[in-house]
């Protein structure tokens, strides 16, 4: 339940004894919540007339706005990209498993897959909020199968496409409907990418340009018909060169639309990207910097290194290689950014007055103490007894 | 008068906050009983304010049965610009200790009808039992609250025009910009304050010396407001060494000399703690030998 008419008898909790992130620094300021969003406590002073019904100390701890990750194919043994007959319960369980991480809304990502999986498994994944049982589900990121054979990466050579004449009407086909899906990534390069950008623009869902060997022209072109994110930049695309820095290049492209700029997923842990190339690409446009972990299935799974393809990965929570950025620009990388991106900032990714209250509690590390939903604990870390 | 002077800024602050801690301790607040303390704003009482909210931190000292009155509000600024006085007290005061909001009153800029307003708190504070303690600053040309030069002697609570000088000093700010400065405010009377139990002015800093000169040394007159508390029977000010370059050699030595005895008023410093302890130490009396 938030706001309504009820919101104004609900309890106001005052969090206090903390730092909040809020315009982009970290403030000696207490949070309050009430009815699921975040309380301006001046107005309640001058016009209701109230204190808060309960106080709660948070140690001296960092409060931010809870994470979004939007590239995550699943976890904990589960995969999203697998046709089951319940993948609901997949996407619960990596819901609930991620309160942990201090993630409070996620897109769950499926790979390039066959027809019959997106038929089977895109009408089972509806748009969700958040809670005690999980993060919020804000729609299906769909990652292919438009891609670029050459930077397929580890997406099936079997299942990829190219458009069809009749291009958007294919992309329906393909996937089925576009109810519940939020996020697409596709390779500009592909003919008659442009009318697709544009009419999946027109829908209000948000075009990632990825797995493509597109040179900046193109890409540049494809931001002009809508395009607003990057997946997983550097990864998966032609590296930057000098003379044509291609998909990398729209971090400071002068041929974006006004007043837009163009926002990048990054996988912050220090295997797919080289932390000095993640702080280049932060330097040049640190506004755009979305943290994403691209988690697979073995997320989860017993306590860090795991293997994915030939690699092995130390899976360490989303802030682990953002070293060399201040710790606000890292926070708000994994919240304000994406919600930025899929147009959610004044609701999420923030803990302005009248936001939802989807918060995380950190200790100086950055390691998760606590998740917040709509103003309610619904993960924290067990105290070791003594 | 009480004449108190310290070196520093830091310092005046400090005795300010003691004296103001020692005023409400002593007079034992209870739900029928409140202290009801008038309240500046500016930049003169942040360090005041400021050892305040430590004191309330450090549980030596409760605002819980404590009324507050502010002196005045800019006319047609929202209540929620952070340059309003509402704001002000909020990020300054209110936020960080433990009053009731109903127990503060600030006068409303954006009332529909502006002297009903001031009628109105002045029937609040009349319904509070009247002013225990009154606490202002001063303006470089000698008002205190916005009654600027010229103001009755007598005047109530009431709107105002801002003279140029103050316009000008406000004008920080507000981007340094007169066009964005409220031209007009409420504020208390000269006469309101002065039927205040007890009144204590916060002066600081060698822009307002000249103020304070005229203010204690010169005549009661209506141009220098705040010359009206001569004629106070219980007025205490505070200042720094800057504030009293204007002052003769020998006013500024008298009271120099005064200060062993001034300083009683803040030494010993009072704290509700110790209250609490005597409290539950005479509960224990019976029990003892």
């Amino acid at each position: 339940m938030r706001g309504g008419q009820g919101a104004a008898r609900a309890p106001v909790i005052q969090f206090t004894n903390c730092r909040i992130l809020r315009g982009g620094a970290l403030l000696r300021e207490d949070l309050w919540v009430r009815g699921g969003r975040i309380l301006d406590p001046e107005k309640l002073f001058f016009e209701e007339r109230r204190v808060a019904d309960e106080q709660r100390d948070c140690g001296g701890c960092i409060l931010a706005p809870g994470f979004i990750d939007v590239q995550i194919n699943g976890g904990f043994g589960v995969d999203f990209s697998q046709a089951s007959e319940d993948v609901g319960s997949g996407v619960a369980l990596v819901a609930r498993r991620i309160l942990s991480h201090g993630v409070t809304s996620f897109c769950p990502t499926l790979v390039t897959s066959p027809l019959e999986v997106y038929h089977k498994v895109l009408p089972q994944i509806p748009v969700k909020s958040g809670g005690p049982h999980g993060a919020g589900v804000l729609g299906v990121h769909l990652e292919g199968p438009f891609i670029s054979r050459e930077k397929r990466g580890a997406h099936p050579e079997a299942h990829l496409r190219s458009f069809e004449a009749d291009a958007f009407q294919d992309v329906l086909a393909t996937y089925g409907g576009l109810d519940n899906v939020r996020i697409v990534t596709l390779a500009p390069e592909l003919g008659h990418s442009q009318e697709v950008i544009r009419a999946l623009t027109a829908l209000g869902i948000c075009v990632s340009l990825g797995h493509s060997v597109a040179d900046l022209g193109t890409a540049e072109e494809a931001v002009q018909s809508g395009a607003t994110f990057i997946t997983h930049l550097f990864n998966a695309m032609l590296p930057f060169h000098h003379r044509d820095p291609g998909i990398v290049g729209l971090l400071t492209s002068d041929r974006l639309p006004a007043g837009r700029h163009i926002f990048y997923g990054m996988i912050a842990d220090g295997i797919h990207t080289n932390p000095a190339a993640l702080r280049i690409a932060h330097r040049a446009h640190p506004k755009g910097l979305v943290l994403v972990t691209d988690a697979v299935p073995a997320l989860g799974l017993g306590n860090g290194r795991h293997t994915l393809g030939q690699q092995e990965v130390e899976v360490d929570g989303l802030t682990a290689y953002v070293a060399g950025c201040s710790v606000e620009s890292a926070l708000e990388a994994a919240s304000l950014h994406p919600a930025q991106l899929l147009g959610l900032e004044k609701r999420k990714g923030t803990l302005d007055f009248g936001a939802d209250a989807d918060f995380v509690v950190l200790d100086d590390s950055l390691h998760v103490r606590a998740t917040y939903i709509s103003g309610e604990l619904v993960w924290q870390v067990e105290e070791a007894r003594p | 008068m009480k004449l108190i002077i310290l070196d520093h800024y830091s310092q005046a602050s400090e005795w300010a906050a003691k004296y103001i801690r020692n005023r409400i301790i002593q007079f034992n607040p209870g739900p029928d009983k409140y202290f009801t303390l008038g309240l500046p704003t500016g930049s003169t009482p942040l360090g005041c304010y400021k050892k305040l909210i430590e004191y309330y931190k450090n549980g030596d000292l409760s605002f819980k049965y404590v009324k507050t009155f502010n002196m005045d509000e800019y006319v047609g600024l929202p209540r929620d610009h952070p340059e309003s006085y509402h704001s002000f007290m909020w990020n300054n005061f209110f936020k960080h200790i433990d009053i009731h909001p109903e127990n503060t009153h600030i006068l409303d800029g954006n009332a529909a009808d502006l002297q009903a307003e001031c009628d109105a708190f002045e029937e609040k504070i009349k319904a509070a039992g009247g002013i225990e303690l009154f606490v202002g600053g001063i303006g470089p040309d000698g008002h205190i609250a916005f009654n600027e030069p010229g103001s009755s002697l007598v005047s109530r609570t009431r709107v105002k025009t801002l003279a140029m000088d103050t316009i000008l000093a406000n004008a920080r700010f507000f981007d340094g910009d007169l066009a964005k400065v409220p031209t007009m405010a409420l504020t208390v009377g000269v006469g309101t304050v002065m039927d205040a139990r007890e009144v204590m002015i916060l002066i600081t800093g060698a822009h307002k010396a000249f103020a304070l000169y005229k203010a204690i040394e010169e005549g009661v007159n209506h141009m220098w407001t705040v010359s009206a508390f001569q004629q106070h029977p219980r007025t205490v000010f505070v200042c720094d060494e800057d504030a009293t370059l204007e002052l003769k050699v020998k006013t500024v030595k008298y009271f120099k000399g005064l200060m062993l005895v001034h300083n009683k008023l803040v030494d010993p410093l009072y704290s509700i703690k110790e209250k609490e302890i005597e409290k539950s130490q005479s509960s224990k009396k019976p029990y003892s030998d």
